[in-house]
């Protein structure tokens, strides 16, 4: 399995072009479906981090779901079970990273789902996909 | 357009009735397609004739295109205004997050009329505007503050823009800058004094929508071989290595790098300021404009000291591009590269342009060197070529005004040598202070007769440098001129920023719309061009633009560019060429 992994944020200089890259798998322009997010630390000449699922081996958002629409992924992760998913919001919550983004137009969770799309978007070598497991 | 699409949205904010609506303008997006195009209409709507430009009466309008937030290096916002520096059209293009902000905000334009009793910074989030209450924020010495205060107060996940004003634009500098994103500017023509005068401190802009497109497929593919295009391209490459300021040795080897205040043409420093040596001794960070894989920014960590203290340093981030380097380095004389940063960390701490501003300095060095003005005139600063503490003193003059000297210069070089004297060495071209190319005849026409009075309008200085050693008539130059500024009104219409029109050309550019719903073709784009050229002469001359009253500074007569002196009859010749093509197309011959 593989997982998308942030290899040097310091090489990030915000153009969020992965932001972009991830909505458009969903074949949409701007980036509420995005389930990757940059932001600047507090200044943009401080330089940015990236937020993202690093599918954790035992994530937090699986447990934390009531409703068992978030199951572990084969490799790290998970997969959301849309049909399940209440909308309650409460893996955005266990998530210490902030990893699990929202969609407000469904109401329902947006967590990546470590296919790589964004890597080929990346002009400067701050994302790639690396082997786990 | 596709009718889903947000783009034709327009959010009207009245400061003086602190009220705001949105207007569904698809009759103007359908007709001019976005940016510019959308914006000049609007403008006309808004702006009463011979309004003036610092009275309630003057509207701001900020524009987006439909390629913005859906295509790479789709990422400028265009303002328009009536500018209190020329007194006529005002147009000025910046970066940052402003455009994949508004966009995603859910809005193609903004315009912002009226003025406020109390200064105020408005918010708009999504849907909701707010008016917030700026008297704290008045005054307040460095617009980086006002900066990371709003940037607390303010929520609002997802693109963020803050566009705010410093002492210049409250102060009513003509040529006062709107900075947005900390390192880009809304620089030329004095839009922050707009705001200042609208007691408007800041406009905050946060957007995360979606932006649905008709086709996913081709839209996803357009998109894929526009990102490839761009990366690859050698000049993208240099635009990120080095940046802006790759063009100093460039232009200071062809003897085109305006030297205190164009006496010359090459400066003995310039490899001091050259972008080759302040990557290597000072870059500390590029970064990108929200949704461009480019990242040309250039910032430079500059380590200073405290003299009270030892070991006690501060590091200040400091943006700097070409513009800057030329104005406020070698037109100033300044080879100190440190001097030069400082310089434009003060200008962008006020908020002036710093291209009129170095150009208003310079004039100003050489006119007390001449004795025009006296030591109390400039309230005892004593300006000497390459002291850059003096003219960091003459900067804060230039906004606190305690003479009559400096409350002249505030309003740009053209008046202050109108009473001064002075005029034949006071390089403005219709009221604003030159850009830093002495190229040839191109260049100084294009200043004259670009629709904003930008270098960037009709790309003179590029011509100038791609036809150094042959001769090209008049007409020719005209005709490429011509052509070159109406296809820069559809890339300032889409919005695209100009550094990637080398990739957006015709054929991609009606590749990229296409899944978007747009049926454009490359000559309808052509006609569009046309027309927004001459939406735009329309209301310069409705404001009182005539191509008859031009002046031509007299130095740029005497100082030899690549292409040898040039002469002021060329220049005539153009104009007449210019005149009577532009009229005729405008039905008023």
């Amino acid at each position: 399995m593989r997982r998308l992994s942030i290899v040097d944020v310091e090489r990030c200089v915000g153009c969020m072009s992965c932001v972009f890259a991830c909505a458009r798998r969903f074949g949409e322009g701007g980036v509420a479906k995005s389930a990757i997010w940059v932001g600047s630390i507090g200044g943009v000449e401080r330089g940015f981090r990236v937020v993202v699922c690093r599918a954790c081996s035992d994530p937090p958002c699986a447990a934390a779901c009531p409703t068992g629409a978030l199951k572990p992924r084969e490799g790290g992760g998970v997969v959301v079970d849309y049909n399940r998913c209440i909308g309650c919001g409460t893996c955005r919550n266990a998530c210490p990273i902030g990893a699990v983004m929202w969609d407000n137009e469904t109401n329902k969770p947006i967590i990546c789902v470590h296919c790589g799309y964004c890597v080929e978007f990346c002009p400067h070598g701050v994302l790639a996909m690396e082997e786990v497991g | 357009m596709n009718p889903k699409d947000p783009l034709r949205r327009v959010l009207y904010i009245d400061l003086s009735r602190k009220k705001y609506w949105v207007e569904d303008r698809r009759d103007l997006f359908e007709e001019y397609m976005g940016g510019v195009g959308v914006a000049i209409k609007l403008l006309e709507e808004e702006l009463p004739r011979n309004a003036d430009p610092l009275g309630p009466d003057n509207a701001i309008v900020f524009a987006v295109g439909p390629l913005s937030a859906l295509y790479p290096t789709a990422s400028k916002t265009v303002a328009v205004f009536k500018s209190p520096h020329t007194g006529n059209l005002g147009e000025s293009h910046a970066g940052g997050r402003s455009a994949i902000a508004i966009r995603l905000a859910g809005y193609g334009a903004i315009v912002i009329k009226g003025a406020s009793e109390i200064p105020v910074w408005v918010a708009v989030h999504g849907n909701r505007v707010y008016f917030r209450d700026a008297r704290a924020l008045w005054g307040m010495t460095s617009s980086h503050t006002v900066g990371r205060i709003i940037r607390e107060r303010e929520p609002g996940r997802g693109f963020r823009t803050i566009m705010r004003i410093g002492r210049a634009g409250e102060k009513l500098v003509t040529y006062a800058s709107v900075i947005t994103e900390t390192y880009r500017h809304f620089g030329r023509l004095g839009l922050g004094a707009v705001f200042g005068s609208k007691k408007l401190k800041a406009l905050v802009v946060s957007g995360r929508g979606s932006i649905p497109v008709v086709d996913r497929k081709a839209y996803r593919e357009a998109y894929k071989k526009i990102y490839d295009l761009l990366v690859e391209s050698p000049l993208m490459k240099k635009y990120h290595d080095l940046g802006t300021p790759m063009n100093v040795l460039v232009l200071n080897k062809l003897g085109a790098l305006p030297t205190m205040n164009l006496a010359k043409t090459r400066f003995e420093h310039a490899d001091k300021l050259s972008g080759e040596y302040l990557a290597e001794h000072y870059l500390g960070r590029r970064l990108a404009c929200a949704h461009c894989p480019v990242a040309c920014i250039h910032l430079a960590a500059l380590r200073e000291p405290y003299v009270d203290e030892p070991y006690f340093f501060k590091t200040t981030f400091i943006g700097y591009d070409y513009e800057p380097i030329y104005s406020l380095g070698s037109m100033l004389g300044v080879g100190d590269p440190e001097g030069a940063l400082r310089l434009m960390d003060r200008v962008d701490k006020v908020g002036l342009d710093a291209m009129s501003t170095g150009v208003v300095l310079a004039w100003a060095t050489e006119a007390y060197e001449k004795g025009l003005v006296s030591s109390d005139d400039l309230a005892g600063v004593e300006l000497k070529w390459g002291d850059y503490e003096a003219y960091m003193k003459a900067i804060d003059y230039i906004v606190e005004q305690p003479t009559e000297f400096y409350a002249a210069l505030a309003r740009g070089v053209e008046y202050a040598a109108s009473k001064y004297g002075g005029k034949d060495f006071a390089l403005a071209f219709g009221g604003n202070e030159m850009p830093g190319y002495h190229t040839g005849p191109a260049a100084p026409f294009s200043f004259l007769v670009g629709s904003r009075h930008s270098h960037l309008d009709m790309g003179g200085y590029s011509l100038d440098q791609k036809t150094i050693g042959k001769s090209l008539s008049p007409e020719e130059i005209v005709n490429k001129l011509v052509k070159e500024e109406r296809w820069r009104q559809i890339l300032s219409s889409l919005v695209v920023c100009f550094f990637a029109r080398g990739v957006y050309k015709p054929d991609i550019v009606v590749e990229a719309l296409r899944p978007l719903g747009y049926e454009y073709t490359v000559e309808d784009l052509e006609n569009l061009g046309k027309e927004i050229h001459l939406n735009k002469y329309r209301l310069k001359v409705r404001e009182g633009f005539s191509l008859d009253d031009l002046r031509v500074p007299r130095r740029i007569l005497e100082t030899p560019t690549p292409h040898g002196v040039i002469r002021e009859e060329t220049i005539r010749t153009m104009l007449d060429i210019f005149k009577k093509r532009i009229m005729a197309e405008l039905g008023r011959v």
